[in-house]
């Protein structure tokens, strides 16, 4: 660690810093409750490792979720047969996530472009299709694979007897629920931030960075790239699966429905949201629309009511109507219009509205020195 | 502190422990959060009281969510003494007083669950962790219902079902945390079998298609169990995918099979879409083994009919109520539900009333919110009056044990709502069975976990 | 056992015809226009609307509570007065029948406008960037359609009856000579599939016979060489999509008897589309029309017992194996051109 440039050691620490005290700033906005504090850090995991792929090689997987589901299957059935423990759990998830993402990664990667998106998307249906029937033995279908008092867990069964209730899982024998289990998974966030970083910085990262931008002129100069984007995928496919059983770990159940393609698709979204080909673009990405689903789609006519309330009677009343079309079970269209916006307008994603901003900053520091104190807050 | 006075747990140590030595800026925070200083998950302090409402407002069976959701904000409404007061004036024997619960006010949050048990189970979490739900209610497909009550079980927070019909709600997967007032596939088999033999004959061959996934399984074997004792072939039992919108695949190979009667192991806008489409292939104007031929659809409810229209005339299946009765449970739920919303309520409606009404009688009776005292009151409580006859909250399964309609698409319906008519009303004792069929435990309710 | 499989080819037939259908129009504007149009669902979707929004207008009814009279749930009974036979009495009450057929007036239009409106709007500022980018921002216009259908219309699907006398099966059987009452057929379903077939008929005529569609089809090939013989080529690549948006929108009318729309109805469709799409050759319309078929037939196939209990789940993976084995065995499709996306 003590290598890193100072640029890429300050990121670290200031994203480190930013997500443990996320208890405290996420305050204020009414989402620091454990649950969703985990999500954050599961999904900014997924779409750390969705960047990966799609942000370094420029390959468009349309079928990340299924990585995600088989890795929250393989933790709860080790958790299920093996121990309660959660390392266990994530180590047999990044395994079979690993097989997994290396033989679809291996069939997929010899298209390119849209046909390779949809290879990815037709092999994450299949999964998403088959574990919802005829796989149910495995994956309990449509209910979801579940914990229960039965289960044979041999390895625990090994040094102390049955408990009377189905046990919540463990890390060590300390449980991991509530703020335990969001500073578990905001310690694997950051350390996947870490090594995502180092992968970036490195001749590997910079190779990938090749392939993005022209892959016919690496292929002439004489690199196969076929190992390097391989590698790629299934180092964005374990992350996925890591991030998949750490859900399984803080609420045991695995459900088929995370293997859909909107699944996938919502990757995609908060990758871009944020800013793909960036480190912490993704996780703000994530991040964001974790919080629209879950507080922002709990909003009612009844709090808008009271938001909208300073406005004279009548127009309050209509700025409820429209503003409850775009809130409550309304936020995905928000969100739709968000994306396009960005797309359009941002193609880098959030951190490209940041990076403008920062520019504008600088730019307007340089031409006016003396004025620019007060000019802190952009006009944007 | 009072966290000090109650003495603590290793795991709260733990917790609380592990927060600090991470952040203490955190620390004041949790020790703030006031869910630390209680005996039980959500035990609520001030004068109000929160139920969680987890309903599908989208996807497949949101049409049904939509209806909960009204029944919901009805019965919080009477529980708190206003409106009409509903069935809180016929449940018997009755302890609810029409000014909330134990002297505190109802209210509730609720979170769309978008037909999803992830879905359903993060939007439970949420309403337990941060919205300090006492008491999680709702769903409307057996997937979401295990999948929450499974959540619950861990969080020490009860669960009172709503529409989930699969027999491993209240079998394999019970709950000590859940409870379901529907009935459920077993029961739809043996109530409709005697009538379904009655108006077909004893000799007809029976072709399924199954949604594939584990209620439509239930279903198929319950509805197969009960036919086929009463002498009944089975030619085919057919899985389709769940969500299919096109089945023409699947009902092309019905028509030369053999078989003389269509049975379609489907809820919501899957029955929708294939009672639908089986029609439009004619099914019900052949002739089979010089029979007519028949369809029928052993669940079905009123929203259901109404989406399929036409089709579904004449057509039998069950109902676990219908607002059609004549007691007196149901005439004042009807009147009430009708004069806010200006529709008769659906089986979906009146489950998600009852069980949020039988919820509070038994935290009143109970005379605490301590989970494992109102289990107590529920487990083997017999109350009557809501609709369903004398109904029996069974303590080895946490399945009421009531009635059961088999129900007709109406003929000739004299409004939109018109859509079913009660053919019997099968006594509670013929579709009472033994729990210990579909096995399961239900694991103990103390210690009570701690959210 | 022929009867089985000739209802079952037939089922093929008509599940191709409707998946040909769709994949038209995507192929269509990924031809000329070389976008990747993952909005393609939700224009279906919108046409399905324009089908609920023309029956809602001629279902218009003026309500009259009757104080009165109380319904059996307790609330003022309703008379209800429907607006458009009062009018027009029996043509309005022809036009409350057939509204499937007459909402197509009101869907060519509307589709149209949308279609010309979203190219000159966003997408033409798309053409140069990569496809994942057209991919991104036509998937969350999708989205943005898909949620303004549902913040109007709500979340259920809403059935669309089918004309009194189109319903009910067609003895195909006895037509052709053979055992009265084996082989029936949905009336809809055939009526699906003749539309199927004239609307594909009529853009390959359009294109193959008109000086229009000469020019289009030289565009395709080579756009630039048609731009410097002084063709205003982007006005008609323009009108293309349009043409594309009211091919999507008249299939989803169509649709709508045989599956009640809901807002979600074009999401459904779209991986379906796109995988028809590539398996007939980017690009080719005669390859979106036959891979359109033959996942139609395959699917229809693999949907019987015999073959399920043969290989159990097949039907719900098939159309994605076929896509597999053809992109990897032969990615330009079926019958696309050497060298399109050929990678």
């Amino acid at each position: 660690m003590l290598t890193m440039p100072r640029n890429d050691l300050l990121l670290f620490l200031g994203f480190a810093i930013a997500v443990l005290t996320m208890p405290i700033w996420m305050a204020p906005f009414g989402a620091a409750y454990p649950d969703l504090l985990q999500r954050f850090m599961i999904y900014g995991l997924f779409a750390l490792g969705f960047n990966i792929l799609f942000g370094l090689t420029g390959y468009l997987s349309f079928g990340h979720a299924a990585f995600f589901g088989v890795g929250s299957y393989a933790a709860v059935w080790s958790m299920k047969l093996l121990t309660i423990d959660a390392l266990p759990a994530m180590i047999f998830a990044l395994i079979i996530s690993g097989i997994f993402a290396l033989a679809i990664g291996y069939v997929s990667l010899r298209r390119s472009g849209i046909y390779f998106s949809i290879l990815t998307l037709a092999f994450a249906q299949m999964s998403y299709n088959l574990a919802y029937s005829v796989l149910t033995p495995i994956t309990n279908g449509e209910t979801g694979l579940q914990l229960n008092i039965n289960d044979p867990r041999y390895l625990d069964r090994m040094f102390s007897a049955a408990t009377p209730s189905v046990p919540s899982p463990t890390m060590l024998g300390l449980p991991l629920t509530g703020f335990t289990g969001f500073y578990f998974c905001a310690g694997f966030l950051i350390i996947a931030f870490f090594i995502a970083q180092r992968i970036t910085g490195s001749p590997f990262g910079m190779m990938l960075k090749g392939i993005k931008s022209n892959q016919t002129r690496m292929n002439y100069t004489g690199f196969n790239t076929r190992p390097y984007t391989l590698a790629a995928f299934v180092i964005s496919g374990m992350y996925a699966g890591l991030a998949g059983s750490l859900l399984a770990i803080t609420d045991p159940l695995a459900g088929a429905e995370r293997m859909q393609w909107t699944a996938s698709g919502e990757v995609v979204l908060m990758t871009i949201l944020g800013g793909a080909g960036t480190l912490v673009g993704p996780v703000i990405g994530a991040w964001l629309i974790k919080y629209f689903e879950n507080i922002f789609s709990a909003i009612n006519e009844n709090m808008l009511a009271r938001f909208w309330d300073f406005l004279p009677d009548g127009l309050d009343h209509a700025a409820v109507v429209v503003s409850a079309k775009f809130v409550g079970e309304g936020w995905f269209l928000t969100l739709g219009l968000v994306f396009v916006l960005i797309v359009v307008f941002l193609p880098g994603g959030i951190m490209e509205g940041v990076r403008r901003i920062a520019s504008w900053i600088d730019r307007n520091r340089k031409s006016t020195p003396k004025s620019a104190s007060p000019k802190t807050q952009p006009a944007e | 502190m009072t966290l000090l006075k109650r003495g603590l747990s290793r795991r709260r140590v733990l917790q609380t422990g592990l927060a600090g030595i991470i952040g203490t800026g955190v620390a004041p925070m949790i020790f703030t959060k006031g869910a630390w200083a209680q005996e039980f998950c959500n035990n609520p302090t001030g004068d109000t009281v929160t139920f969680g409402l987890n309903l599908p407002l989208t996807g497949a069976y949101a049409e049904e969510g939509a209806d909960e959701q009204k029944a919901y904000e009805l019965a919080i409404k009477h529980l708190n003494g206003e409106g009409d007061g509903g069935l809180l004036n016929v449940l018997q024997p009755s302890a609810l007083k029409g000014n909330g619960i134990l002297g505190k006010k109802v209210a509730f949050v609720s979170s769309d669950s978008q037909t999803k048990s992830d879905v359903a189970r993060a939007g439970a979490t949420r309403m337990i962790e941060r919205d300090g739900a006492i008491m999680i209610t709702g769903g409307s497909s057996s997937g979401e219902a295990i999948a929450v009550q499974g959540l619950c079980q861990e969080m020490g927070v009860i669960f009172m079902a709503g529409l989930t019909h699969s027999n491993d709600t209240t079998g394999k997967d019970k709950k000590r945390y859940g409870f379901r007032h529907f009935f459920n596939a077993y029961q739809s088999g043996i109530g409709l079998a005697p009538v379904l033999g009655q108006e077909y004959g004893m000799d007809r061959r029976a072709y399924h298609l199954t949604a594939d996934y584990t209620w439509g399984w239930t279903q198929e074997e319950s509805i197969k169990n009960a036919t086929e004792a009463m002498g009944w072939n089975t030619v085919a039992a057919v899985r389709t995918p769940l969500g299919s919108t096109d089945y023409s695949q699947y009902l092309t190979p019905i028509l030369n099979s053999g078989a003389d009667v269509l049975i379609l192991n489907h809820y919501g806008l899957d029955m929708v879409n294939s009672l639908t489409q089986a029609v439009q292939f004619g099914m019900r104007d052949r002739q089979a083994n010089g029979k007519d031929f028949q369809i029928v659809t052993p669940l079905i409810s009123e929203l259901m009919a109404k989406g399929a229209g036409e089709s579904v005339k004449g057509i039998f299946g069950t109902s676990n109520w219908h607002w059609n009765l004549q007691d007196a449970g149901t005439i004042a739920f009807t009147k009430s539900f009708g004069a806010a919303y200006g529709s008769p309520p659906s089986q979906a409606a009146h489950t998600a009333y009852v069980q949020a009404l039988l919820y509070a009688d038994a935290v009143e009776r109970a005379g605490t919110f301590y989970p494992p005292e109102v289990i107590k009151a529920l487990e083997g409580h017999e109350f009557d009056g809501m609709g369903n006859g004398a109904t029996l909250y069974r303590a080895e399964d946490h399945q009421c044990i009531k009635n059961v309609l088999v129900v007709r698409g109406n003929e000739s319906p004299t409004s939109e709502f018109d859509v079913l008519n009660v053919v019997q009303e099968v006594p509670r004792e013929t579709v009472a069975y033994d729990p210990a069929i579909f096995g399961g435990e239900l694991g103990p309710s103390e210690p009570v976990p701690m959210c | 056992m022929f009867e089985v499989i000739f209802l079952q080819f037939l089922n093929g037939l008509d599940k191709g015809a409707a998946y040909a259908l769709i994949a038209l129009g995507l192929t269509l504007v990924f031809g000329t226009l070389g976008v990747v149009n993952f909005a393609h669902g939700a224009l279906f979707m919108l046409g399905a609307f324009c089908a609920v929004l023309f029956r809602q207008l001629i279902t218009l009814e003026t309500v009259t509570l009757d104080p009165t009279k109380l319904s059996p749930w307790g609330s003022p009974l309703e008379i209800r007065e429907p607006l458009v036979q009062a009018w027009f009495g029996d043509f309005g009450a022809v036009l409350l029948n057939y509204s499937v057929l007459f909402s197509i007036l009101l869907t060519i239009p509307v589709m149209l406008v949308v279609g010309i409106a979203l190219e000159r709007g966003i997408i033409k500022h798309f053409y140069k960037r990569p496809h994942a980018e057209q991919i991104l921002v036509t998937f969350g216009l999708a989205i943005v359609a898909q949620e303004l259908i549902k913040s109007f219309f709500g979340p259920n699907p809403i059935p669309q009856p089918m004309p009194t006398d189109l319903r009910g099966a067609a003895d195909i059987g006895a037509f052709l000579g053979m055992q009265a009452n084996v082989i029936t057929y949905p009336i809809w379903r055939l009526i699906y599939f003749l539309f199927a077939a004239v609307i594909i008929g009529g853009v390959f005529a359009f294109l193959q016979f008109t000086t229009f569609g000469m020019v289009v089809r030289a565009g395709m090939a080579d756009r630039e060489t048609v731009g410097l013989l002084g063709i205003n080529i982007d006005k008609r690549f323009t009108i293309m999509f349009g043409l594309a948006a009211v091919v999507a929108g008249m299939a989803g009318v169509m649709y709508t008897p045989l599956l009640p729309p809901n807002y979600h109805i074009g999401m459904d469709f779209l991986v379906l589309s796109f995988v028809v799409v590539v398996v007939g050759g980017m690009g080719s319309l005669p390859g979106a029309v036959a891979a359109g078929f033959l996942l139609g037939i395959l699917q229809s196939f693999a949907s019987m017992t015999q073959v399920k209990d043969l290989i159990p789940g097949i039907d719900q993976i098939i159309i994605y194996l076929v896509a597999v084995v053809i992109l990897l065995v032969r990615p330009r499709g079926l019958l696309g051109r050497r060298g399109v996306m050929e990678a």
